[in-house]
């Protein structure tokens, strides 16, 4: 049993670590801000979630303690991290950041251009 | 919804207060008395049994986490790869959700599943602009994925 919990926390540890290590690669390789929200919203959030469930499976399975704190940090994570992505990219794409030069279609450009001469911002 | 939950509660204190019982097992039993008394009496309630917007919660859940690996196995291969051959794109994505905390929903859900980030949405509320991380292979699978998603969410909200 105490073996089958240690595979468990483990597995977790080791995933959560492996994606966290591609969001740093990421950020290091794409090429501009808005792939590189990709990386930083979706492996750091799993990752960070991953090392927490087994943070709570050790003092859970091992210990023989119960937090409930680190579910809802696992919950609070799950909420805020693509809200943090989305108000990123949109608030720079607003800052007038260009996409790289690779983007192959771009919606958004007419609408932004659209909203802020509406709203009269620079 | 919250209705008939509140009525469930009210018929398991009612059964705790019949058999006397005042302990969790009791209320239990209660609950699920209540339950099977409310499946009895559905033709009364205008809006669906809860039991089944619970259910379709939970089918939302699965897909969702489904998804949010499916997501980062993606992110993995893209930043590993040696070449980067992606092609990033933005596009607009029309969409039928009308409560503000379903459209939240849906951009959160985007925002974590592979490929997709929701960027800006429109001040009408009715189109979400996407920045996809490559077009190429996943324009139509987007969509597919938005449809199931945003039938998910509508399953869960229809009265």
């Amino acid at each position: 049993m105490t073996i089958l919990a240690n595979i468990l926390i483990v597995f977790f540890i080791s995933v959560g670590v492996l994606f966290i290590v591609v969001t740093a690669i990421g950020l290091i390789r794409f090429p501009d801000l808005y792939t590189r929200a990709h990386a930083a919203s979706k492996s750091a959030t799993l990752g960070v979630m991953c090392i927490l469930i087994g943070v709570f499976l050790y003092f859970w399975l091992i210990e023989g303690h119960f937090n409930p704190r680190i579910l809802l940090g696992v919950l609070f994570l799950f909420i805020t991290g693509p809200v943090g992505g989305h108000i990123m990219s949109r608030s720079s794409y607003i800052a007038g950041i260009k996409p790289w030069k690779g983007t192959v279609k771009d919606d958004l450009g007419p609408e932004i251009e659209r909203m802020k001469k509406e709203q009269g911002i620079k | 919804m919250a209705f008939q939950i509140l009525l469930n509660f009210t018929l398991a204190f009612i059964w705790m207060f019949l058999s006397s019982n005042f302990t969790a097992s009791g209320f239990l039993i209660g609950f699920l008395l209540g339950m099977l008394a409310i499946i009895m009496m559905r033709r009364f309630f205008k809006q669906r049994i809860y039991l089944v917007r619970v259910w379709a919660l939970i089918k939302l859940t699965l897909l969702f986490i489904k998804e949010l690996i499916m997501a980062n196995v993606q992110v993995l291969k893209l930043a590993l790869s040696p070449k980067l051959n992606m092609q990033p794109a933005f596009f607009a994505l029309p969409i039928e959700l009308k409560e503000e905390w379903e459209i939240t929903l849906l951009s959160s859900l985007i925002t974590l599943t592979p490929g997709t980030i929701v960027v800006h949405i429109s001040d009408d509320a009715k189109t979400l602009y996407i920045h996809a991380i490559d077009i190429d292979d996943v324009d139509e699978a987007i969509d597919d994925i938005k449809n199931s998603f945003e039938k998910a969410i509508m399953e869960v909200t229809k009265s």
